[in-house]
């Protein structure tokens, strides 16, 4: 029996998303999903779920959902004090909701993003073979008031055998975050290369699921490249020396000299920073 | 600092970058699609997509690459076959551009900056046959080749905060169709109704890389009416075969 969840609050910024939007780059379609894959997937495996099912990922600050069946769900990623009616509950293990329950969030005291996966997953849209959220593909990018979403209420009776998996946080607080030379790597400077191995850098205030821009600079004596292709987790360093690390929802292609290229346990660990965070760059040669 | 070309590098854990000589030309761009269509035809099974932009190929796998040494062999093997040559997979499609000062916002400034009249700018930008190098910046945003010279122009130094779906470009030596409202720095000459992206259509766009375009125009009575027609999906875009 399909069931709902419906928003009374929607949050800082919450939204569908799944593994990601694939095939579509050619029509410069970005390719979006979850910003943590990690923590994402986990939340899915928790619930037996398999793990490109959609989760609702939800950034700072939660978001208040009342439930209109029993369900099981599992919250994996950022801590934000997640409560059910005001009780407790914790992240990464599996959580029963009870009809008419209803979810909040308190403060963020570890990492930025969390995902909440539900017992056989959220039953949304797809668009282009993908259900998560893109202001232009999608008819919704964010959740609102008054939204509802949808899910399977049957597919929660089964028992559910994966509730032991050990779910790693240590990444939550991870400084170092992995990255691989970029394209244009090769044509900094010794010491601008240099920099970026031994500089600590701060997440700027913009930052959003496109791109984390770092607040200090690096001196660029490179010019425009022809625009090329970039993917998420692609550093673009712009004319005015600023570090633009792209995210899931980045463009196809640019046209900035692309000096370093992040992890996918890269991205993981820098999906969960906000303003004022320091990360180092941690150089892996290959 | 010199490379050879073509140039292996990669890109992440799942992709692999080839850079081609990094020129924009179209013979460039001929070798770079025969090389696309060499890997999609011989490793398809392994890949997610291969992208291309002027000069570089993205090969995106379904897996993360476990050794690098033999999946860039296997795409040399692919370049080394591709059949460099002619293109006879393109089509050539006939665009209506409307180029009335009710959507042409910057034809004046143009006019002025280059020394022509609005029919000449007309002539001149309706004249060539453009290529689609790739998609980017936006879905279904065809980066085009081919404007002529005579309307090579700078970009607006501050961009508008809004250009209208349609809107129809020039900047620097590019030319190209916003697909939908965006923000934007090019100068604005027309509008045409046509849809370029269509997200509820598999696939949802029917410009690929290679294919050809030239515009034509048409009065703003001719415009409304290819729009209504649109709109009931009437509309039947005029498209032949291209052999480059």
């Amino acid at each position: 029996m399909q069931a709902k969840i419906k928003v009374l609050h929607p949050g800082f910024y919450s939204s569908i998303q799944d593994l990601g939007r694939f095939g579509f780059r050619k029509y410069g379609v970005p390719q979006s999903g979850v910003m943590d894959s990690y923590s994402a997937k986990m939340a899915n495996l928790l619930l037996n779920n398999s793990e490109e099912k959609p989760v609702l990922e939800i950034t700072q600050m939660g978001p208040k959902l009342e439930f209109s069946e029993a369900s099981k769900i599992a919250i994996c990623g950022a801590f934000i004090n997640p409560k059910i009616n005001q009780n407790p509950v914790f992240n990464n293990q599996v959580i029963h909701v009870k009809k008419g329950d209803v979810l909040s969030f308190g403060k963020l005291e570890l990492g930025c993003r969390t995902y909440l996966a539900i017992s056989g997953g959220f039953i949304c849209e797809t668009v282009l073979k993908s259900a998560s959220w893109y202001e232009g593909i999608t008819d919704q990018f964010r959740l609102q008031k008054g939204n509802e979403l949808f899910f399977n209420s049957n597919s929660n009776i089964q028992t559910i055998k994966n509730s032991g998996l050990k779910v790693k946080t240590a990444y939550l607080q991870e400084l170092v975050v992995p990255v691989f030379k970029g394209p244009e790597f090769y044509l900094l400077s010794e010491s601008q290369q240099k920099q970026l191995q031994v500089a600590s850098f701060t997440i700027d205030q913009s930052n959003n699921r496109m791109a984390v821009q770092l607040q200090e600079s690096l001196a660029n004596t490179l010019n425009p490249i022809i625009t090329g292709p970039v993917i998420p987790g692609t550093v673009q360093l712009t004319p005015s020396g600023n570090l633009l690390v792209l995210m899931r929802d980045c463009q196809t292609t640019g046209g900035y000299p692309r000096i370093l290229q992040l992890s996918e346990d890269g991205i993981n660990i820098l999906s969960q920073k906000y303003v004022g965070n320091r990360i180092k760059f941690g150089l892996t040669n290959i | 600092m010199s490379r050879q070309y073509p140039y292996f590098s990669l890109m992440g854990e799942s992709a692999i970058l080839i850079e081609f000589e990094p020129k924009i030309s179209e013979k460039t761009l001929n070798i770079v699609l025969n090389c696309k269509n060499s890997i999609e035809n011989k490793l398809s099974k392994s890949l997610v997509e291969v992208n291309n932009t002027y000069c570089s190929l993205l090969v995106i796998y379904r897996y993360t690459i476990e050794n690098v040494y033999d999946e860039v062999l296997a795409l040399k093997a692919c370049i080394s076959e591709a059949n460099i040559g002619k293109n006879n997979n393109s089509h050539l499609y006939h665009i209506p551009v409307c180029y009335d000062e009710h959507f042409g916002l910057d034809l004046r400034l143009l006019a002025s900056k280059n020394n022509l009249s609005i029919s000449e700018i007309i002539e001149l930008h309706t004249a060539p046959i453009y290529t689609v190098f790739f998609t980017g910046f936006l879905p279904g945003f065809l980066y085009l080749g081919g404007l002529d010279k005579k309307l090579i122009i700078s970009r607006k130094s501050t961009p508008r905060m809004k250009v209208e779906k349609g809107a129809v470009g020039v900047g620097e030596k590019q030319t190209g169709i916003y697909p939908k409202s965006s923000p934007g720095g090019w100068q604005i000459i027309g509008n045409s109704p046509v849809e370029f992206f269509d997200k509820n259509s598999l696939p949802p766009s029917k410009f690929v890389a290679g294919d050809r375009v030239k515009f034509y125009a048409v009065s703003m009575e001719e415009y409304l009416q290819i729009s209504s027609e649109i709109s009931c999906g009437k509309f039947q875009l005029k498209s032949e075969k291209y052999a480059s």
